[in-house]
């Protein structure tokens, strides 16, 4: 039996393994991702932790790291992918290289971020200077021109102007502003000056780059004048308010002419020397980008294995360390080797022990999946992951998926496109795989890329036996239907109907999937796929239910619940079986049994009649009077009132029998359970089978202690609970089939709409205009039939299948409480598993 | 009944050999019983799939109600020409 069907058996071990091997041989076994520690040292602080130092340097390294790659990223240097294989885990030894070369990276990457910060603070308070001794010259200016003498006389007042003349000067202060603080500056100095000053400002066209945070601002450069000190003491106070940057100006042309000549040639020297500081931290990080990626991996595997080790217990004499462990008991021989590469590589002498120990705990589960079957597998561990050495879905999951999702998604074109881009997924796989894309959704289809393809190679299946294809009807093996009314019929009724019972119908059925003269039946085209699509669903759902509660009965026998088997499984299967499979075969009584007799057509003959259409009883009528015990008054005399001789009898019978096993189902199990507590009572305490009723442990030891002997009502209740859902459930179940109908239904109707309300009117167009109309409308509907069609009708078709397998399927026969081993990605498992909680960040 | 024997042979022996004579055959290693499981669930489920829609149309009970133009149509490429005579 393959391990997919039941989880692997797991055995609990015990391993010794020499101080010094342990890392060696914890970093093989993390490659192998096969093995679950045990935390051995539960009540131990995480501070206290023999191996708290080095996980965290490790810590400290990953910390480095991460301003490494921030830096990177800010520069848009490409970091290189891991080249092939993952990286091993690097001996213990090459830690401390790695935090020699991380220690000097980063130092040497502070250094020439602090330089260039510098240089750069430098560079802005030039470049404002400049840009102040270009504006203000241009202030100086107008000053200087007579025809603004006005001003002056404002600010100075008429009586300073004549008492003084030269002795009153005004004074003036230079600077630079954010933009934006212009408007606010200006009030607030007008306000607190009482307009005694006069302020002129001009604008900075080029950003300048603020050294701190390296954005780009726009700032203005302004001049206030004023007269006397304590004006001044307050405009610069407000200036400071504002953060605003003062610069020195000099009053006589002169001198500022000699000053911006000095400043310019102080900015050439910057950038040359700014230009130089940033190849140098260039080069660094792309020194450092190819690696970045490697050391990520290769510390967070010495994390890994240092928290791993950090669950370990040390032994008495300080020489040895001891782990337990949960491990695949097929895998024993793959992790014996693992240990002993482990003391190979670190050179230890003494061998390490692997021990099996006998435990009464529930194991992980864990199951042996490969690419194909994990995506099932993970569909339903999204419900729950499975109890240990239970029965697993996902085998039955696989083709059952897709199947229901083709039900409800038949149509062969859409189908095919969801084949087509499943199948492009499935070939691609090593190159796209290697792209390694981000983006969750497509990660999403990438990783349910053979569910897709299978779903959509059922949905092909499904669509041909619709007969549907973008709503059209193939007419592959020949109609069985044909046309006999003559001209004038046909010129006179708008809507004519074939009629079976004659020779319009040829009968013989369409050899395969649906005639294609519904397709073109548009008046009852429904009525007839309601017909058949309502019935396929109930058939397919009391399949599915069937198989479920078969399911349980492999579990029950491979637990050895001997009782659940008789007052369980068989009350349950019975149940479902004289009510609903009852119904299924009614449906393939009335599809055999009415119709149209070839060679007696439109017959009188009381016994023809009885078989014609006209006597069909329907089936949905049929099955509610039988759990009413009701018969309807016959009002079709023709007719019997029954399908076949004795039906009344045999379905009061099954109906009663379906009844009698609901209370076996309820009392069954408290009353053996209590029965045997009586029977151990009386024998002493010997594990007796009922033992293992609650027992999840199959093959291993019974568990011997006593909580059986709880309380009695307890059980009841369970069981209860339990018979009320599965009673109740069938029933609901049973209609929640019916989404099936629903779902297809709504698919053909909305592809029919789709066809007639555009590409229809495309087609019909004539002339060349018609062919650019068909053009445009062809876009319009390929658009409508992928992004509405097959994406958003496959999700709604998808979860609802989802649902289906969930709550409808396993409710049968799965628990779902099992504790999953942590699979695949190896130490990242490790890592997730020890969580910031237990870590010492 | 409406039934004919080539279409129900052809497609239950399809499917026979799909879900029972092919997973004999199926490849041995890890993935035999998985390969068993899909083999014979594909098979269950499609020839049931199959045998719901010719049993439901083995016997109809009503027929297709068309518009005269499509009647004409059918008439014209399906066979059956149309006769100017009266009866039906």
């Amino acid at each position: 039996m393959g391990s997919l069907f039941r989880s692997e058996e797991m055995t609990l071990c015990q391993l010794f393994l020499q101080s010094e091997a342990a890392y060696a041989c914890v970093s093989e076994l993390g490659e192998l991702g096969l093995v679950q520690f045990r935390d051995l040292n539960p009540d131990v602080n995480a501070f206290q932790r023999k191996f708290v130092n080095e996980v965290r340097r490790c810590d400290e390294m990953e910390r480095k790291l991460r301003y490494l790659e921030k830096e990177i990223r800010r520069d848009g240097i490409p970091m290189l992918e891991i080249p092939g294989e993952c990286p091993e885990a690097p001996q213990p030894r090459e830690m401390i290289d790695l935090e020699a070369t991380f220690e000097k990276l980063e130092n040497e990457l502070r250094e020439v971020n602090q330089n260039a910060e510098a240089l750069k603070r430098n560079y802005l308070e030039l470049t404002e200077l400049k840009h102040i001794l270009r504006k203000t010259q241009v202030f100086f200016d107008e000053m200087a021109d007579p025809s603004r003498e006005e001003e002056q006389v404002t600010l100075l007042g008429e009586e300073g102007l004549m008492a003084g003349g030269q002795a009153l000067k005004l004074g003036f202060v230079a600077g630079v502003i954010l933009r934006e603080r212009i408007p606010a500056f200006e009030r607030m100095l007008w306000r607190a000056c009482r307009g005694n000053v006069f302020l002129r400002q001009a604008e900075i066209d080029t950003p300048l780059e603020d050294p701190s945070s390296s954005d780009q601002v726009y700032k203005s450069v302004f001049i206030i004048f004023f007269q006397g000190d304590q004006l001044k003491t307050r405009v610069k106070k407000i200036c400071e308010g504002f953060r605003a940057t003062l610069y020195p100006c000099p009053e006589s042309p002169a001198d500022r002419r000699e000053m911006a000549m000095g400043v310019m040639t102080r900015i050439e020297d910057l950038n040359t020397v700014l230009g130089q500081t940033q190849d140098h931290r260039h080069r660094v990080l792309v020194a450092a980008a190819k690696n970045i990626k490697n050391w990520f991996v290769k510390v967070r595997k010495i994390k890994a294995i240092y928290h791993t080790l950090n669950l370990f217990n040390l032994d008495v004499t300080q020489k040895c360390l001891i782990a337990e462990c949960w491990v695949p008991a097929l895998d024993l021989e793959t992790i014996q080797l693992a240990l002993r590469r482990g003391t190979e590589r670190s050179g230890s002498s003494v061998p390490p022990i692997l021990n099996r120990m006998e435990t009464l705990e529930d194991p992980p589960t864990y199951n042996r999946n490969n690419k194909f079957t994990q995506a099932f597998q993970n569909l339903i561990y999204a419900y729950g992951v499975a109890t240990y050495r239970e029965v697993n879905p996902a085998p039955y999951t696989i083709i059952t998926f897709p199947f229901l999702f083709a039900v409800m998604f038949g149509d062969l074109g859409h189908g095919a496109l969801m084949a087509a881009f499943g199948f492009w997924m499935c070939y691609k796989e090593k190159p796209l795989q290697a792209k390694k894309i981000d983006s969750e959704i497509w990660n999403i289809f990438f990783g349910g890329r053979y569910i897709i393809l299978l779903m959509g190679l059922f949905s092909m299946y499904t669509g041909l036996i619709y007969n549907d294809i973008f709503s059209k009807s193939l007419n592959i093996f020949g109609s069985s239907w044909r046309q006999n009314y003559n001209a004038s019929t046909l010129t006179e009724n708008k809507l004519l109907q074939l009629n079976p019972d004659s020779p319009d119908y040829l009968q013989y059925p369409y050899p395969f999937g649906i005639d294609p003269v519904w397709q073109l039946a548009e008046a009852n085209k429904i009525i007839f796929m309601n017909a058949y699509k309502m019935k396929i669903s109930i058939i397919i759902g009391v399949f599915h239910m069937l198989f479920g509660v078969c399911l349980s009965l492999w579990n029950h026998l491979y637990f050895k619940r001997r009782i659940s088997v008789y007052v369980e499984f068989i009350p349950q299967i019975l149940f479902l079986t004289l009510l609903f499979f009852y119904m299924v075969l009614l449906m393939f009584i009335k599809w055999t049994s009415y119709g149209p007799t070839p060679g007696a057509f439109g017959s009188q003959d009381p016994a023809i009649v009885k078989t014609s259409a006209y006597c069909a009883p329907s089936i949905l009528i049929t099955f509610i009077n039988m759990m009413l015990f009701k018969t309807d008054a016959n009002t079709r005399p023709q007719c019997d009132d029954t399908m076949y001789a004795g039906q009344l009898q045999l379905q009061k019978f099954f109906v009663i029998v379906a009844l009698l096993c609901v209370p076996v189902m309820l009392f069954g199990k408290p009353y053996f359970i209590m029965k045997e507590q009586k029977q151990r009572a009386r024998q002493g305490h010997q594990p007796v089978e009922g033992a293992a009723e609650n027992g999840t442990a199959g093959g291993a030891p019974v568990p011997s202690s006593g909580h059986h002997d709880d309380d009695i009502t307890e059980v009841f209740i369970h069981q209860g609970i339990h018979t009320i859902e599965y009673v109740l459930g069938s029933v609901s179940h049973t209609a929640s089939y019916l989404r099936l109908w629903a779902l297809s239904l709504a698919h053909a109707q909305l592809a029919e709409v789709a066809w007639n309300m555009l590409l229809r009117k495309g087609l019909m167009s004539t002339d060349f205009q018609g062919g650019i109309f068909l053009y445009i409308v062809f876009a319009g509907w390929a658009a409508i039939s992928v992004s509405i069609l097959v994406l958003m009708e496959g999700l709604s078709a998808f979860l609802h299948t989802l649902r289906l397998h969930w709550v409808e399927f396993q409710s049968k026969f799965y628990a779902g409480e099992g504790l999953s081993l942590p699979t695949g990605s190896r130490f990242e498992v490790i890592l997730d598993s020890a969580g910031p909680g237990r870590g010492v960040n | 009944m409406g039934a004919s024997f080539v279409p129900i042979t052809v497609f239950t022996i399809l499917w026979g050999v799909v879900g029972i004579v092919c997973p004999i055959f199926a490849p041995k290693g890890p993935n035999r019983g998985i390969i068993q499981v899909v083999l014979m669930l594909t098979a269950a489920t499609c020839w049931l799939f199959w045998l719901c829609a010719y049993m439901a149309q083995m016997n109809p009970l009503i027929g297709p109600r068309l518009n005269n133009e499509t009647l004409i149509w059918i008439s014209r490429t399906w066979g059956n020409p149309i006769s100017n005579h009266t009866g039906a």
